[in-house]
């Protein structure tokens, strides 16, 4: 079955292909063909899935070589796909998610102005859909780049979508470069692999690590670079700044690559290389560290911001804050950090969705202040946003109350106690916060007076609010009951970490505890209702005010400006690159033929008799050179004579 | 004609002059393109006006065929010695990476010559009618409303192409600053024969002309001292005295400096690299991608067999300052490039960043780094030919439009142009999915390889630095109103669109199947004798 | 440029044979010592040259008048003025250098041709006929297209 498992690349790629080139003539089917191409890997993903279940651990993984692609040498690329359990859950979660995203649109997109600009959404779509599973698919470090890459092109194709908004096109672009940052850490980190294995193939480089190639030192720089390429793509502190700004872009999208899946590439990315993290306790502390930071900056963050786009954007770097502690836990955490990557993708994908209808449902705005009281006008909307709430707060039985909750246990369980109270006690703040911003959300949303009665949109139009159309509203059902079972379906009785072991490897239970067993569940619960109570008496109590409160104290202040994520990349990257490219210009500009104007006018007597002579700037040029050449060939003597 | 002016020249030991053996079938591509500039000359002394142009594109173009045609029957040859041969008394070397490089220079041309000959873009074609004419007076607005055009080009490209091909395989330093003059005195020429701008073109000329005779006496200064100190021009004995005797290092250091000096004016290389902006953006625009992807070629097939055959003993020495002379360039080139308006200059600056690459490729004294070397040319070669063939399609009144303010909204006018040039960004960016992304991988990991791993850092930063005006360039296309009296995109002819189509395919094909031409480029390794 | 480039470098091709290695110094850095003579003879003709310059006015009787002035001395009034009197050169003398140019090359080449014939035989006869008909090819060129009308 796995031999022809490139179809799963294929059927996206090819529709992106058909819809990219095939312009107009696409476009009164472009949207079905698009939906089609997705359901066709999905149930390839099925059946290579239900093909793997029954079989053994050791029978579940095989590699299928597709082709020789870069052979320079002793370096050899072969392009190939790997089938394990870890790639058929994201095969299955990219696809299937994926497919009722691409439904949603259908309605979502309808009424995009431009006559084929939902055509070549589809095509973007497709696209980044074929992008992700060849970054989940592939059996190499070089081809999870390509991969990684081609995501990146179709993030910032769709961040950019709403071309004629400035802003859009400038988060398009942020998120572009603060990804850059983080490849280039990732590519590191391939050459180093390379140079020390001379591959860069999974196999090759586990087995280096397995028999000892690497030095502690590589490993650990090894750890790092690829963090710093996790953190680049999902989000993470330092460059959180990016995601917040991608919410420009259509609401499905925000919904699947900004929620479900490529953000989480980079949970993926250390859940994949966990032989390396494993040989690295050092690195994996720096793990849990950037983990747990950003799940608080997200949370906290996520209780100031007016624009539900953006709160749960929040929400969604500080769960995912939640993975990344999790797989920086080592053995203790690989699967449980996949676990909630999978859960969150269902009911992050739901309320995104849910977003996205109630945005439709009243003009395209996204300031909260001005929703309330939707609940009765939206009823499948608020049920379905409703039970996803429920789950990403954690309470049983829904999904996410499993899978964080062993999150939080795991982080208690730690064998240093400094480290059990500081990382544990950051994810139980977490859940509390969580609870807190999303319970505003859902009061100023859902319920409340209806403060959009005596207002109208920024384009001058009344708010008339209905419910969405079901091609909109049944992947929102469908989303909701996997929000719902999800987590009991993979957490109880172990299936899934069971299921993953064989990439993963076996989940390892702490016998150490900070706090007893079986009061952490009550312990989370209990803070997460803790967060709702004082959600309510802060905002449900009271009269949700049109504009925001000013002014207010320095936390809300610097909530506000996300912790000032923005002016800290401002200063630490922007500005010093500003100043060199100045500086440079200056010397280019003012030194160089100032120093010749200067010894023109110091020889001849007036460097203005010299301009008259026209010869352009020649002569500054033939110094610059000459100047060049008399370094060079000293620096070559004195390197032979120093 | 130079191979006849080469077997003039006696072989150095011995004392009796007799006539060298040449073997007629490797250098037989060189012998087609030079005897055929030379019919190209004829054929503007002898055919009137009007039929010069339709002559001289197909002479022009059976010309490449047939150049193509003798290398592969050549390369097909059962006998034809896999190590490669020196012939013509030593003076060239028709060894694997030259045929790879002849075979790149010969299809870059090919795209290059399309841009050359096409006469709807602009018409009448990108040239002046009468290059004597004085630019701004009556006789010089006539000349831009007519047809005709300077049929001279079409023979000057082929003797610039019969110097780079004597360039990349010359196997001693007096041969290579022959070649050297052949493949740059018709490039200074052409650059001034630009039809509209003719003060730009011809300061460009000027400019071009002045500061290449300049890097010429460096590269003959460096010659003769490298001559006085191991009494030969050859190479191989550079290398032989440099690894085998006590002479004084100072002649071989300041000789090597000097040499090194020349060929990197000729690439480019920062900062080495003040003429480039200049001259890119006042010649005209298909001669501009004539010099930037075949002198880049020649100019570091010429670097690789210099640095690799002559001086591969001392390399301890050199290396380290080339690091720095890399740094400089890929600094100059993606710091400059941020502050650029024009998109000529842009892509010059775009190219001082890539002649920094090519360059830590270039002083990777190992297998891997030569064959990256050689790969890097190719893919660049296509994409840069790709770009200035865009570049030519954007016009308005005056000619084109090259100032970036005028791109605004590029997409809304032609999607399809716009488009490609995005494409071709990437691909001067280094995505992957474009020869641009493997180009730079083969060269980065040659380079970790061989030891040169904070170059690398270096390199990636620059590299992702030159990515934000890439960036730039798609984002005003894409996401900028267009101004209201901007320029149009030009429907292109056959021609030109033959030309960006060769370009832009090659570009993706050479990014996602690189196989084979990775497996061509690396098939060999320089002869030496 | 090139012509003069080419005949130095010829004219250093075709130094007598016997010396194997044109420079065959001792060892160590004293090998620039070899290159003396050639600074000596530098130094010695530019010291010729200024001495004569001075000379002239400090031993010889000054007694200027127009004619003398003038450039040349030789009495015919220089037609058309020089460059720094407003007068251009006629375009015509540049192609002129330039033709010479041309033959100057066939000649450089024709000389050394000559000396070994003999030892080339056959092989160096065509090769030189060859050489002197691509020379002939750019004088085509100038002829066709006017460079000889000097009207």
């Amino acid at each position: 079955m796995a031999g022809a498992a490139w179809l799963v690349v294929a059927f996206p790629l090819l529709g992106a292909l058909i819809l990219l080139v095939g312009g107009k003539r696409t476009n009164a089917w472009g949207h079905l063909l698009g939906c089609a191409t997705i359901a066709a890997s999905f149930v390839y993903g099925l059946i290579l899935f239900f093909s793997t279940t029954g079989q053994e651990e050791a029978a579940r993984t095989s590699e299928v070589s597709l082709f020789s692609w870069i052979p320079v040498d002793q370096l050899q690329v072969d392009f190939g796909l790997r089938i394990d359990p870890l790639s058929i859950t994201f095969l299955l979660l990219i696809t299937g998610v994926g497919f009722l995203i691409h439904v949603y649109s259908i309605g979502y997109m309808a009424h995009e102005p431009g006559e084929n600009d939902r055509r070549r959404f589809f095509g973007y779509f497709n696209l980044f859909v074929a992008a992700m599973l060849i970054l989940v698919l592939g059996n190499g470090f070089v081809t999870l780049y390509l991969g990684w890459e081609g995501v990146g092109l179709a993030s910032y194709l769709l961040i950019g979508w709403y071309t004629d908004r400035p802003s859009a096109a400038t988060a398009a672009k942020k998120a572009f470069l603060m990804n850059r940052v983080g490849d280039v850490g990732l590519a590191i980190a391939i050459f180093i692999m390379f140079k020390v294995v001379g591959s860069t193939q999974y196999t090759a480089v586990f087995d280096g690590v397995a028999n000892g190639a690497f030095s502690s030192g590589e490993l650990v720089a090894l750890t790092l670079l690829l963090l710093l390429g996790a953190c680049g793509k999902s989000g993470q502190f330092p460059l959180q700044a990016w995601l917040p700004d991608a919410m420009e872009g259509p609401t499905p999208v925000s919904a699947l690559i900004h929620a479900a899946t490529m953000v989480t590439a980079g949970v993926y990315l250390i859940a994949r290389s966990n032989p390396i993290y494993t040989a690295s306790p050092d690195g994996r502390l720096v793990v849990v560290i950037i983990g747990a930071v950003t799940l608080v900056i997200g949370c906290v963050i996520g209780c100031a911001y007016d624009d539900i786009k953006k709160v749960l954007a929040y929400s969604t770097v500080s769960q995912i804050g939640y993975m990344i502690l999790a797989v920086g836990l080592g053995p203790f955490g690989y699967a449980l950090g996949i676990m909630h990557l999978l859960t969150h993708g269902f009911f992050k994908a739901g309320l995104f969705l849910g977003a996205g209808s109630v945005m439709h449902a009243m003009n395209d705005e996204v300031d909260m202040r001005k929703y309330g009281g939707l609940a009765r006008i939206m009823p499948v909307t608020f049920v379905t946003f409703g039970l996803g709430y429920l789950a990403l707060i954690g309470v049983p039985p829904f999904s996410g109350f499993f899978s964080k909750d062993a999150i939080i246990e795991a982080a208690l369980g730690q064998d240093e106690t400094w480290r059990a109270w500081v990382f544990g006690g950051a994810a139980l703040l977490g859940a509390a916060l969580t609870a807190f911003y999303m319970t505003r959300l859902v009061l100023m949303t859902f319920f409340g007076e209806k403060r959009w009665k005596d207002i109208k949109s920024s384009d001058g139009r009344e708010f008339h609010p209905h419910e969405s159309p079901s091609v909109m509203t049944i992947p929102m059902i469908v989303l909701a009951v996997g929000s719902v079972g999800a987590g009991a379906f993979f957490a109880i009785g172990d299936t899934f970490t069971e299921w993953l072991a064989p990439t993963v490897g076996v989940l390892e239970e702490s016998h150490h505890h900070v706090i007893p067993h079986a009061v952490v569940p009550w312990l989370t619960v209990g803070l997460s209702l803790l967060g709702v109570l004082l959600a309510w008496l802060f905002v449900g109590r009271k009269r949700v005010p049109l504009s925001k409160p000013e002014p207010v104290p320095f936390p809300v202040r610097a909530a506000r400006a996300d912790l000032y994520g923005n002016h800290f990349n401002e200063l630490l990257i922007a500005r010093p690159g500003t100043w060199l490219t100045r500086a440079l210009v200056y010397i280019d500009n003012k030194w160089v033929d100032g120093l010749v104007n200067g010894t023109a006018a110091l020889l001849g007597g007036s460097s203005g008799r010299l301009r008259r002579a026209q010869t352009g700037f020649v002569r500054s040029y033939a110094l610059s050179m000459l100047g060049g050449s008399i370094l060079l060939i000293a620096a070559l003597l004195a390197v032979r004579f120093a | 004609m130079l191979a006849t002016v080469l077997t003039a020249q006696p072989v150095p030991p011995a004392d009796k002059l007799s006539a060298p053996a040449i073997d007629y079938g490797a250098i037989m591509p060189v012998l087609i393109v030079l005897g055929a500039a030379c019919v190209g000359v004829l054929v503007e002394a002898f055919l009137p006006k009007h039929q010069r142009w339709p002559v001289q594109v197909v002479l022009s173009l059976a010309t490449l065929a047939g150049a193509g045609i003798a290398m592969a029957v050549y390369l097909g040859d059962e006998s034809t010695p896999k190590n490669g041969v020196i012939t013509l008394a030593g003076t060239l070397a028709v060894d694997r990476p030259a045929l790879f490089l002849w075979g790149t220079l010969l299809v870059l041309t090919l795209g290059a010559l399309l841009l050359i000959a096409d006469r709807s873009v602009e018409p009448g074609g990108a040239f002046v009618a009468e290059a004597a004419i004085r630019p701004g007076t009556i006789q010089d607005r006539a000349q831009v409303a007519g047809t005709g055009m300077q049929t001279e080009v079409f023979p000057l490209t082929l003797f610039a192409l019969g110097g780079m091909m004597v360039f990349t395989s010359a196997n001693d330093l007096l041969t290579m600053f022959i070649a050297l003059e052949v493949l740059s005195l018709p490039l200074y020429l052409m650059c001034g024969l630009a039809r509209r701008r003719r003060l730009l073109s011809q300061e460009a000329a000027v400019k071009y002309f002045l500061l290449g005779a300049f890097a010429s006496a460096f590269f003959l200064y460096g010659l003769a001292l490298l001559y006085g100190y191991a009494g030969s021009v050859k190479l191989a004995d550079i290398s032989n005295a440099a690894a085998g005797t006590d002479r004084s290092d100072a002649l071989l250091f300041g000789g090597l400096g000097l040499l090194v000096v020349g060929l990197l004016f000729k690439a480019s290389v920062g900062p080495f690299h003040t003429w480039t902006p200049d001259v890119y953006q006042g010649a005209p625009t298909p001669i501009t991608a004539f010099m930037a992807a075949c002198t880049k070629v020649a100019a570091f097939g010429g670097m690789l067999r210099v640095l690799q055959v002559g001086f591969e003993s001392t390399s301890w020495e050199w290396r380290g300052v080339l690091w720095g002379v890399a740094i400089v360039s890929m600094v100059i080139g993606a710091v400059l490039g941020l502050t650029q308006t024009d998109v000529k200059r842009m892509i010059a600056y775009s190219s001082i960043a890539h002649a920094g690459f090519l360059l830590i490729g270039s002083i990777a004294l190992t297998d891997q780094g030569l064959s990256g070397t050689l790969f890097y040319l190719l893919t660049y070669g296509f994409t840069t030919l790709a770009a200035f063939g865009v570049i030519s399609l954007v016009r308005n009144a005056d000619g084109e439009a090259t100032h970036l303010s005028q791109w605004a909204g590029l997409a809304k006018r032609s999607p399809v142009t716009a488009a490609v040039f995005t494409f071709i960004l990437l691909a001067l960016a280094g995505i992957p999915l474009t020869s641009g992304f493997v180009g730079k991988f083969v060269i980065f990991s040659a380079a970790l390889q061989d030891g040169m791993a904070p170059l690398v850092v270096i390199a990636l930063i620059a590299s992702a630095v030159a990515a934000f005006f890439y960036l730039r360039v798609i984002v005003l296309m894409y996401f900028s109103e267009p101004a209201a009296d901007g320029p149009s995109v030009t429907v292109p002819g056959a021609f030109t669109t033959a030309s960006i189509t060769l370009g832009v395919i090659a570009t993706l094909v050479l990014g996602v199947l690189p196989a084979f031409a990775l497996d061509w480029a690396g098939s060999g390794t320089f002869a030496f004798q | 440029m090139v012509s003069t480039l080419w005949s130095n470098a010829v004219a250093l091709a075709q130094q007598p044979p016997s010396p194997v290695q044109p420079i065959q110094p001792p060892s160590g850095p004293s090998e620039l010592g070899s290159y003396l003579p050639i600074v000596i003879l530098f130094v010695l003709a530019a010291a010729f040259a200024i001495f004569s310059v001075l000379l002239g006015p400090m031993v010889g009787p000054q007694r200027k008048n127009r004619a003398k002035t003038e450039a040349y001395e030789c009495g015919i009034e220089p037609s058309p003025q020089p460059v720094i009197g407003g007068g251009r050169v006629p375009v015509a003398y540049y192609l002129t250098a330039m033709l010479f140019i041309l033959f100057d090359i066939e000649m450089v080449f024709l000389y050394p041709f000559a000396v070994s014939a003999d030892a080339l035989g056959l092989f160096g006869l065509v090769e030189i006929f060859l050489f002197i008909a691509t020379v002939g090819f750019a004088y085509a060129y100038v002829w066709r297209r006017g460079g000889l009308d000097w009207n």
